[in-house]
């Protein structure tokens, strides 16, 4: 509406954030969060017990820690931002303002932690003997940091998902402390301890070559540590799952696999299960059998997390549809409070940028293209992922697209799909829309967001005051 | 023929979470905390480049190139968590316009991201393969050459960035990031930003090598003090000299719109007190044993700086004044109009409480995928008051968990959210518009 609009045509605008934000959580989660406890108590092990070669590999593992979170962590964390900020910029800047002194805080947490990381990294050798003690302290503060930077942002995710009372009185306190947000930080917590474990065995047994008997007491350490965590994090799972808006869990099935596939959500879930129970049968085995533990066996709690955790995000995200932000900002980025005059006065007329103002029979597709830019390109492409022309393939198969079936279509769905807002437009956009639609089945096309075509724009009609030379 | 115009886009309707009086400083502070770390990592990685591509003569270049690559990858990581705050408050402060100029080069914007990380991997890799590859030193150098390269693109994507952001009457005639480069000021500031990264970095090796207690003798065979020393101000020198001449450039391809008496009062005075600070970098680099000009010239600089970035931020504050204050008031005015049409639209609504309205309820919740006697995307309701001829609990129970039934046609939604006996209406009303 007021944004020059980016939009990637194939690859879909919130693959973008997610493909970067589920490489962020998996770094944040076992390497910082759940990580650096997990070095923090090798290295203490090694303290007590000097001679077995304990601190050497609690540093080889910090070591891939360090360099992994403070490259790809780091950056895919402000990728978050760059790519919230380029694709739904409504939703980000709403929630920057209403979060700034949460974010703000957790800047300087996360100051502190990456101060505290370089400082942990770089003083491992130095600080032998009797600073030893003072070191491993260290590491444990650096943990706490790195579970605060987390405890914060998490109020904001769940913020997403349930403002709570904030809708009343808009204040920061009761938007951070929002229904959601205990339960979800209580699942997330021990979820972290549990990566680390997954990603401290593999990396245990690349760094132990050479000494088996390290291999098999860190190994036990490890599927211990593990086994202690997992309790806690399928309790907060469930706490979480209870917590979660009755109208939100309607679309948990469509959430965890696709709308075409819902019949097989009660399979996923199973599938969810059966994920965490072999994590748990591995962690068993390591803490009983560590000699035992077979090298395909290691990796498996590693895959199982990622798609654990990948299918938690995506669900986390698509439950919260139709909106961005529960009941203040549809995800198409517009207010449900905008609607009415949206829908009177139509989205050509009063967005800023606009190539078509007025709609006449002669412009239909033009209109049409511009109004699924303005409302569509959020979520949907063209042709690539969550593409329409494949929805509108699968809703007609074998038909002729009918601008007028398409047109009804349009008015209803979001009763017949409830995690799609209700169209924003006036009668005609929609009926320019269903055109446009229409015509791609003869006309397959990929769309250029402003990023590559800019934003040739005709001068807005509807308020006197704008778009006009300074 | 495109008609030039400045959009005006409305702001988001929430308040700022603190006051611009507050906020506007707070964001000149945590910028220069995030530049100066940007500073001394492109000065730096440009200086260890040069450094050990000389010490493939002279080993002690080598050393001088390893020991300043140690404090690189410190400064990287500080560059990038100090970056945070400044992109937090600039996009609280400056939201449309931010977001404007981020998505009309958004593919370069996004292709910071990886761009970065990569950078930061290969920097890594340089740092710990440096014995590895002692005897590959032109793999080595390539390794940071690559990210040297990076490192000199990376600045120019925020700077294109932030100059377009600050000029609203060249959004729309913008096609891209390259287009948006080639705006007049983007390079005069780029070879600003070079040598001030140059000079700062040079700056930081005095301090660093030139301190007592450097071990000065333990690292070097031939190199002492005093050479580090003069060797680092000269770079500091003659550079500080080129920024008088990029300087008055960048000055004079600002478009004139944000530059009024306290934007240039600030500039002149970072100026005036950067004459003085090269003055004593000259008289440092002829008598390199004394040393006792340095804090001078730290402090000079520092209110250089300072000032400087003042100054930048003002520019910016003054060139979009007039557009944020239309930006107000056109947000003001659709609050309004918005106010005004959910007004508007609210009246005629049916009272609360009343029967369900089974036509009605089918059109707004049905009606998109069945008609009454063809196929749209599911069947007509000829055909499915046929199948629960006097059995509208049976379309109740479906809707609410449907199945794949027909192959020819994709599965219909549940509609459990319409709620019971909305749905028995609905289906009451089927039946009777689908009997024959």
């Amino acid at each position: 509406m007021d944004l020059p609009i980016f939009h990637l045509d194939f690859l879909n605008n919130r693959m973008l954030i997610a493909i970067i934000a589920v490489t962020h959580v998996l770094i944040n989660h076992a390497m910082a969060v759940g990580g650096i406890p997990l070095v923090a108590y090798l290295e203490r092990r090694g303290m007590l017990d000097p001679d077995r070669g304990w601190d050497a590999l609690a540093f080889r593992i910090l070591t891939v820690f360090f360099v992994t979170t403070t490259t790809l962590g780091a950056l895919t964390g402000v990728g978050i931002w760059f790519s919230a900020g380029l694709v739904n910029p409504i939703a980000i800047g709403s929630l920057l303002r209403v979060f700034f002194w949460t974010w703000f805080t957790e800047w300087l947490v996360f100051v502190t932690e990456v101060a505290l990381i370089l400082l942990y990294y770089l003083t491992w050798k130095r600080w032998r003997g009797p600073r030893k003690r003072a070191h491993v302290k260290l590491g444990f503060g650096l943990a706490l940091a790195s579970w605060a930077t987390m405890a914060l942002i998490v109020s904001i995710l769940s913020f997403m998902m349930d403002p709570g009372s904030w809708h009343g009185d808009r204040t920061l306190f009761s938007g951070m402390f929002n229904p959601l947000y205990l339960p979800q930080l209580a699942f997330r917590t021990p979820l972290a301890m549990v990566m680390a474990g997954a990603a401290g065995l593999i990396i245990t047994r690349a760094s132990t070559r050479q000494d088996l008997a390290l291999r098999h007491a860190a190994t036990r350490a490890i599927g211990r540590w593990m086994l202690a965590w997992l309790p806690f994090t399928v309790a907060g799972g469930i706490w979480y799952a209870q917590g979660v808006p009755e109208g939100m869990r309607a679309l948990l099935p469509v959430a965890m696999v696709t709308q075409n596939l819902t019949q097989w959500a009660g399979m996923a879930t199973t599938a969810m299960w059966a994920a965490a129970g072999m994590i748990a049968a591995v962690a068993l085995w390591a803490a009983v059998r560590p000699a035992g533990l077979r090298r395909w066996a290691v990796v498996l709690p590693a895959l199982a997390t990622i798609a654990l955790i990948g299918t938690f995000e995506r669900v986390r995200e698509f439950v919260r549809k139709p909106y961005a932000i529960a009941g203040y900002l549809y995800s198409n980025g517009l207010r449900p409070d905008d609607y009415p005059l949206l829908q009177r006065d139509g989205l050509l007329a009063t967005a800023t940028y606009a190539q078509v103002r007025e709609l006449t029979p002669d412009n239909q597709v033009d209109a049409g293209r511009e109004v699924f830019m303005l409302a569509c390109t959020r979520c949907h492409t063209v042709d690539g992922i969550n593409g329409v022309r494949v929805a509108l393939s699968r809703l007609y198969a074998g038909q002729r697209w009918d601008p007028a079936v398409i047109d009804r279509y349009l008015g209803v769905m979001h009763q017949a799909r409830s995690f799609m807002p209700p169209f924003p437009g006036s009668l005609a956009e929609r009926k320019a829309l269903a055109t446009y639609l229409a015509w791609l089945q003869a006309h397959p096309e990929s769309l250029e967001g402003a990023q590559v075509s800019g934003v040739p724009t005709l001068p807005r009609p509807i308020t006197a005051s704008s778009a006009r030379p300074l | 023929m495109m008609m030039m115009m400045t959009p005006i886009p409305r702001d988001l309707p929430l308040p700022l979470p603190a006051s611009a009086f507050y906020l506007e400083p707070l964001l000149v502070v945590a910028f220069v905390a995030h530049i100066v770390f940007v500073n001394l990592l492109v000065g730096s990685s440009l200086l260890v480049f040069g450094l050990e591509l000389r010490g493939r003569k002279d080993r002690d270049f080598d050393r001088l190139a390893r020991a300043l690559a140690t404090t690189l990858t410190v400064n990287k990581s500080l560059a990038v968590v100090l970056g945070v705050a400044p992109l937090l408050i600039i996009s609280v402060l400056y939201t449309m316009q931010f977001y404007t100029a981020n998505a009309l080069t958004g593919t370069a914007w996004i292709g910071l991201i990886p761009g970065i990380t990569v950078t930061f991997v290969l920097l890594y890799l340089h740092k710990y393969s440096w014995d590895r590859l002692q005897d590959a030193k032109g793999t080595h150098l390539g390794i940071l050459g690559i990210a040297v390269a990076l490192l000199l693109f990376i600045p120019l994507v925020f700077l294109t960035n932030v100059n377009l952001m600050t000029f609203p009457d060249r959004w729309t005639a913008v096609r891209g990031f390259l287009d948006a480069l080639t705006l007049p000021n983007v390079l005069p500031r780029y070879l600003h930003f070079l040598g001030a990264s140059l000079v700062l970095t040079s700056l930081f090796c005095v301090a660093w090598f030139g301190r007592a207690s450097y071990p000065v003798e333990e690292v070097f065979e031939r190199l002492t003090r005093p050479q580090l020393r003069r060797m680092f101000y000269s770079v500091a020198f003659v550079v500080s000299l080129a920024q008088f001449v990029i300087g008055p450039v960048v000055l004079l391809t600002l478009p004139s719109r944000g530059i009024n008496a306290v934007v240039l009062a600030e500039i002149g005075a970072g100026v005036a007190l950067a004459i003085p600070a090269v003055w004593m970098l000259w008289k440092e680099m002829v008598d390199p044993e004394s040393g006792r000009r340095f804090f001078k010239i730290v402090g000079l600089l520092t209110v250089t700086v300072l000032m400087m970035a003042l100054g930048r931020h003002n520019y910016r504050y003054v060139a979009l004044r007039e557009h944020r204050r239309a930006v107000a008031r056109e947000t003001a005015a659709w609050q309004l109009a918005s106010e005004a049409a959910r007004v508007q639209a609210r009246t005629g609504v049916p009272a609360a409480g009343a029967a369900p309205d089974g036509a009605a309820l089918f059109a707004s919740s049905c009606s998109g995928c069945h008609a009454k006697d063809t196929r749209l995307v599911g069947p007509p309701l000829t055909e499915i008051a046929q199948v629960y001829q006097g059995n509208p609990a049976g379309i109740v129970a479906w809707a609410k968990a449907p199945g794949k039934k027909r192959a020819d046609m994709p599965p219909m939604p549940a509609m459990a959210a319409v709620g019971d006996a909305n749905l028995r209406a609905i289906a009451e009303y089927m039946l009777k518009a689908g009997a024959p």
